[in-house]
């Protein structure tokens, strides 16, 4: 209930304050058509770098977001409040990651499916976009809520923060694109589940290590 | 920074009020009281009933009712949602109608947060106390930027709260004009 609560909250400030999302967005939308310009027009080559592409953009847009996380929280005082309801601070850490993806990642996902248009990817690529996209942004907004505690006390932390999150997303760059491989080749190569099993790893895992973070930035 | 050896204790129906310059500690005693900062030699503990003692600082943040020194106001969200996701955050069912009226912004409630002034900004922090029954009060400059309407208005809820066997414990500068325990920080 207060868990609902926190991440209507957060919905709701995204919608009217609208900044972040619509930046996530568009900054996505915009690379994943650039890049397509920049490259040499050779059949097939588009198609052998799409999936790294989409999933290290849509990392990239989603980090956009993250440094805003618990910062705006921090700041104006509504994280110290937030501590002393009823959630733990793991469950608020679990929150404010759910509330993360359904205002970032999800619209990132809605839009996925023009990154393979972009790329020129044929419909069973498209699928293997947003399965990837899918799978893989509940690891972004997870791993990404570790940087953001780590970072909240310290000025412009943005900048630190792909510091610190990007290389912990490789398994995620990798394994996403093997995705889009395998759907593109039509053969199965267990990308699937080792980005399902990374997400649910960092899914389960992440809450811990923010409440950690958020626990010494709070008692500072 | 705390000083060393402070000591007091606080039974319900009491107001302590803590005073002392700028950067004497004051705001970090009350976050030590809540929980908030550690304290690596010392103990602070709430005793509930004779035989019950919480002295872990997670459990006692889950018990206190906070005002901040900052607001920890949603500038997007109107009045009412404010007090309204406080109410749901916290599972508690007071009036967010009657915490408004009683401080002055029944008036205001549809409005977004962001266009309020500072002492009106205090007024709904303060606000949130009243809607979560909470006993302990942590105030930290609960009186300040508001008008001196709204300084009656604040002592009385803190009055009517201690009457009601709660505690407030209070960080100010200016004498709270409340009958209250005192500490003096250095």
């Amino acid at each position: 209930m207060s868990s609902l609560a926190l991440i209507g909250r957060d919905i709701r400030l995204a919608s009217r304050g609208g900044g972040n999302t619509f930046l996530a967005v568009a900054f996505f939308a915009t690379i994943v058509t650039l890049v397509p310009l920049g490259i040499e027009p050779v059949a097939g080559l588009l198609h052998a770098v799409a999936g790294g592409i989409v999933m290290l953009c849509s990392a990239l847009a989603a980090l956009l977001s993250l440094d805003n996380l618990f910062q705006a929280d921090f700041e104006d005082g509504s994280l110290e409040l937030l501590v002393t309801g009823p959630l733990s601070l793991e469950s608020l850490a679990a929150s404010k990651i759910a509330a993360h993806w359904f205002t970032t990642a999800l619209p990132l996902l809605a839009i996925s499916p023009l990154a393979a248009i972009a790329m020129d990817l044929p419909g069973a690529g498209l699928v293997g976009v947003v399965l990837a996209v899918a799978l893989a942004t509940p690891a972004v907004s997870a791993v990404g809520a570790i940087g953001a505690s780590l970072t909240l006390s310290a000025k412009r932390g943005g900048l630190i923060l792909p510091l610190i999150v990007l290389p912990l997303l490789a398994p995620v760059i990798i394994f996403g694109a093997g995705v889009v491989r395998s759907k593109l080749e039509g053969a199965e190569n267990g990308a699937v589940l080792y980005l399902s099993a990374f997400s649910l790893a960092a899914v389960l895992l992440s809450p811990f290590a923010v409440a950690a973070g958020l626990r010494t930035n709070l008692s500072a | 920074m705390l000083q060393r050896d402070i000591n007091f204790s606080v039974s319900s129906g009491e107001i302590l009020s803590i005073h002392g310059p700028n950067g004497a500690g004051k705001t970090s005693l009350l976050r030590a009281i809540a929980g908030l900062l550690e304290v690596p030699d010392g103990c602070i503990a709430f005793r509930l009933h004779p035989h019950d003692i919480i002295a872990n600082p997670e459990e006692r943040i889950g018990m206190v009712g906070w005002l901040g020194h900052q607001d920890g106001i949603k500038g997007e969200l109107s009045l009412r949602e404010n007090l309204q996701f406080h109410c749901r955050y916290n599972r508690c069912f007071g009036s967010v109608q009657d915490a408004l009226a009683s401080l002055g912004l029944a008036d205001l409630q549809d409005l977004p947060a962001q266009y309020l002034s500072h002492g009106q900004r205090r007024r709904l922090a303060f606000a949130r106390l009243l809607v979560n029954a909470r006993s302990l009060w942590l105030l930290d400059e609960p009186l300040s930027g508001i008008d001196s309407r709204g300084k009656a208005c604040v002592r009385q809820h803190i009055q009517r709260h201690c009457e009601m066997g709660g505690i407030a414990v209070v960080a100010v500068h200016e004498p709270l004009g409340l009958k209250s325990a005192s500490l003096e920080l250095q």
